[in-house]
């Protein structure tokens, strides 16, 4: 008997563990219950598709990263080449991992091999035939950077998602180059949209010579001066002012976005809404060399590749910066929050977008209610109906099984969403089954005159590796749909697992204890009500 | 109480009828799926799909006849339906993709949605909910969802293979492609599209059709051993009929959830309760007329004692004839 004392206190035990992290802190939040808060920290929260919000799925578009590092070694190289009085004909980057050098003169061959020594750390150069020369960027390299510029993308929007001021945001990397990002609560996905997805690039450039009205007359022999950029940017005539202009500036930038210590909002002289922008102590110092060197020019202030202003250097700059423009108040906010939380490194392409309004939301959650009470009440019902007392004795394996359940997703913080909880009724809807083969079992030890002891030791042992089976095949399919699925199919796979392993636990430990409990010590038992 | 007590229905006897019924369903469901398609979830088929509530009641028709005055291109292509409940006045409506639209493009279809029903004067609105899925996106999935059912597949294959024998595996794993196929074509029939949550059932669902299957192989892995002498048909035969209450019990009891859900569980779980519903069916009718017939098939219809070599016999038995009738009446009686 002190075996059977033994299951008794272990079950009470498994119970109020898990009635405590599953059942507890729902009852607690409901009815303003005291509770510990690590304990409602592990609540089961709910999904997006309850709760409500925003869930976008970008992809890093990576080339950009390549490419920006195939120009910058592009352009190192030429800095060199112009220090060593090394011509060439043309430097070209037609695609992200390469660039072409064309016309090295065979007399400087050996000091451009010297020169391009520079950059074969992270490039392959080609065999010079005829004076061209094609670098490749090394796979590894090329690998490396790829997966950098996800995980800062990641990181780069979590910030921005923090700054937005998102409670429970959800930012995860999917696949190679894939985000997922989940902002409950949040409804106006255009202004979340615009603040993720924005490229927040800021470069400050010196401009040569006067803006002109044409990209044209701006140029040199129909071409772009070797070193330089055109970049478009709004007339002078301040607000309203629709025409273009372009002004030609140096390809690399003074200081970019990378030395900014903090942007915020502000207004200009003529208290318009700018932004004023304060730079880290090296970002300072080359600011300060460039602006010092250049003052009485134009210094161009280029955000995503457009001149916002042009205002034309007064004096030597250390730190501090403004940029102006046409701005509205909500535009500056949202670009000194973009500039704080730092540039994307490559661009990202919106996936996949769903908003799922409060409303909807509680609908979801209202039927999944519904239906998982309806549901469950008709199992409850029947097997009462079928099995008489032995159903009570289902029904308590039943309930204990919910318990069991709500307990685990809580402790790993499981996220409950609709097909989840579709998943939940399932699982109870087709857990009873350990017991009906149970009892059916029972029932035919019975029939062959056997003692009703006897049958339900025979029930529960003989079909214990019938469970054993069922269970482990059951747990391969859901293995393989949790490897395969992502996000709410995720979800719903932990929650069958889950529910599996609770419901071996109950319909053979508990039930077989309630049966022995029931039973007492009486040695004969005529019957059995089943 | 019993709903089956002590049946001798020839199961085995019905097998051709079963495999015939089957093939017809999964035939016509396959010509179906040829001239008509199946219809796809926005997460496979991407596009936009927004769902607006109305003030005042609204019909479907009404809402489309703004859609196709105002709406780019005109409102052919564009599918609209009521949300749930009509007492909620929800309208959902989806535009296929139209081509290579990408990045922040992607939301302007649900801007002119929207923009069309402003103008077409169907009432006040307000916007509950967007769905907006790229093109990359379906065709992941899709193959996705294939690998994890074949995987799966194979790996319930090689655990019934393991634990009882190959037949079996094989007769498991045919019972559930059945079951699969006539699932779809149930889908295809009655045209509901093929989603993630579709998808997500389906899957459950195949756990749920084996788990059937192997109550009933582990019985006649049971009474292999006690019924030498009989027939392998004989041995199967008597076999789903002791597991038979329990077989439709637990169908009833899953069905009541699934029915549950399909009734109450709302518009998105639909899909979802319909095909476990399906599922449910088909799953305890291959269970029964399909698995145990493809075992018999595969292992020919010779007396157990030569074809059994089951792992859980233990040692050859001595040939005994009346000892061995005993245990045989005994399961025959229950």
């Amino acid at each position: 008997m002190s075996n059977l004392r033994w299951k008794v206190v272990t079950i009470l035990a498994v119970f109020v563990v898990f009635f405590g992290l599953g059942v507890y802190p729902i009852l607690a939040a409901r009815y303003h219950i005291p509770a510990p808060g690590w304990l409602m920290d592990k609540q089961i929260k709910l999904g997006l598709d309850l709760k409500g919000g925003v869930h976008l799925v970008l992809r890093v578009q990576t080339d950009d990263a390549l490419r920006l590092v195939t120009e910058q070694e592009m352009e190192r190289l030429r800095e060199e080449l112009k220090t060593k009085n090394i011509t060439v004909t043309n430097l070209d980057a037609p695609d992200p991992t390469h660039f072409i050098v064309t016309g090295v003169p065979p007399a400087q061959d050996s000091a451009f091999r010297t020169a391009a020594n520079e950059v074969q750390a992270n490039f392959d150069r080609g065999s010079g035939v005829n004076g061209t020369y094609t670098f490749t960027m090394r796979p590894n390299i090329a690998v490396n950077l790829r997966e950098e510029a996800v995980v800062q993308a990641r990181q780069t929007i979590e910030r921005r998602v923090n700054e937005l001021g998102v409670a429970e945001p959800s930012i995860a990397q999917q696949g190679a180059d894939q985000i997922l990002v989940q902002l409950p609560g949040v409804e106006n996905v255009e202004r979340a949209k615009g603040i993720i997805g924005s490229p927040g690039l800021l470069e400050l450039k010196i401009v040569e010579g006067a803006p002109s009205p044409s990209k044209e007359a701006l140029m040199v022999n129909g071409q772009v001066p070797q070193g330089m950029d055109i970049v478009p940017g709004a007339g002078s005539a301040g607000a309203g002012d629709t025409t273009t202009i372009y002004y030609m500036v140096k390809k690399v930038a003074a200081v970019t976005g990378q030395d900014l210590r903090n942007a915020r909002a502000s207004v200009d002289e003529n208290n318009r809404p700018a932004v004023s922008f304060t730079l880290s102590n090296e970002g300072g110092r080359k600011f300060g060399k460039v602006s010092g060197e250049n003052i009485g020019r134009q210094l161009a202030i280029i955000l995503d590749g457009r001149v916002q202003s042009a205002p034309t250097l007064e004096s030597k700059i250390n730190s501090e910066g403004r940029i102006t423009g046409s701005f509205t108040p909500e535009e500056v906010q949202n670009l000194s929050l973009i500039l704080r939380s730092g540039a994307l490194p490559a661009k990202l392409d919106y996936l996949e977008e769903q908003t799922i309004g409060p409303t909807l939301g509680a609908d979801s959650i209202r039927s999944g209610v519904l239906a998982s009470s309806v549901g469950l009440g008709l199992v409850i019902a029947f097997m009462l109906f079928y099995y008489k007392l032995s159903g009570v004795n289902a029904v308590v394996a039943l309930i204990f099984n919910l318990v069991i359940l709500l307990g685990m997703m809580a402790y790993v913080g499981a996220v409950m969403t609709l097909p989840g909880i579709a998943g939940f009724v399932l699982t109870m809807g087709i857990g009873v089954d350990s017991n009906v083969l149970i009892f059916e079992r029972i029932k035919e030890e019975i029939e062959a005159s056997r003692g009703v002891r006897a049958s339900i030791n025979a029930g529960f042992n003989r079909v214990f590796w019938t469970l054993f089976d069922t269970h482990i095949a059951a747990l391969i399919s859901v293995a393989f749909l949790f490897q395969f699925g992502t996000g709410p199919i995720r979800g719903f796979a932990v929650t069958l697992a889950f529910g599996l392993a609770s419901n071996l636990f109950t319909s053979i430990f508990v039930s077989k204890t309630l049966f022995e409990l029931a039973l007492g010590k009486r040695q004969q038992v005529a019957a059995l009500s089943i | 109480m019993h709903i089956f007590k002590d049946t001798h229905f020839d199961f085995l006897r019905w097998r051709w009828h079963a495999i015939i019924l089957s093939w017809v369903l999964i035939i016509a469901g396959f010509v179906m799926y040829l001239s008509k398609g199946i219809p796809l979830g926005i997460e496979f088929a991407g596009g936009t799909a927004v769902i607006v509530t109305f003030e005042q009641p609204t019909s479907v028709q009404q809402v489309r006849a703004a859609l196709d005055k105002s709406f780019p291109g005109g409102g052919e292509n564009v599918i609209v339906q009521t949300f749930g409940d009509p007492a909620l006045r929800q309208v959902m409506v989806r535009v296929p993709h139209v081509g290579g639209e990408q990045g922040t493009q992607l939301s302007q279809t649900k801007q002119q949605v929207l923009d069309a029903l402003s103008k077409g004067g169907v009432g006040a609105f307000k916007e509950s909910g967007t769905q907006i899925v790229g093109p990359a996106v379906g065709r992941e999935l899709r193959s996705k969802a294939l690998l994890a059912t074949v995987f799966s597949l194979i790996g319930i294959l090689a655990y019934l293979a393991f634990r009882f024998q190959f037949s079996f595996g094989v007769g498991a794993v045919v019972a559930t492609i059945h079951d699969l196929l006539i699932t779809m074509a149930f889908l295809v029939f009655f045209r509901y599209d093929m989603s993630l949550n579709v998808i997500a059932a389906i899957l459950t669902m195949t756990g749920f059709s084996t788990n059937d299957t192997i109550v009933i192989f582990d019985r006649i892995r049971e009474n292999l051993r006690g019924m030498r002498r009989d027939s392998l048909y004989q041995v199967i035969n008597v076999s789903i009929n002791q597991t038979l209450g329990r077989t439709v019990i637990v169908s009833g009891t899953a069905l009541m959830t699934a029915l549950a859900l399909f009734f109450f569980g709302g518009e998105v779980l639909h899909g979802f309760a319909f095909t476990m519903v399906v599922g449910i069916i088909t799953g305890t009718y291959s269970s029964v007329f399909i698995a145990a017939a493809v075992v018999s098939f595969w292992r020919g219809n010779a007396p157990t004692r030569a074809a059994a070599h089951a792992p859980a016999v233990s040692a050859p038995a001595p040939q005994q004839p009346q000892r061995k009738q005993k245990p045989q009446r005994k399961a025959r009686a229950s």
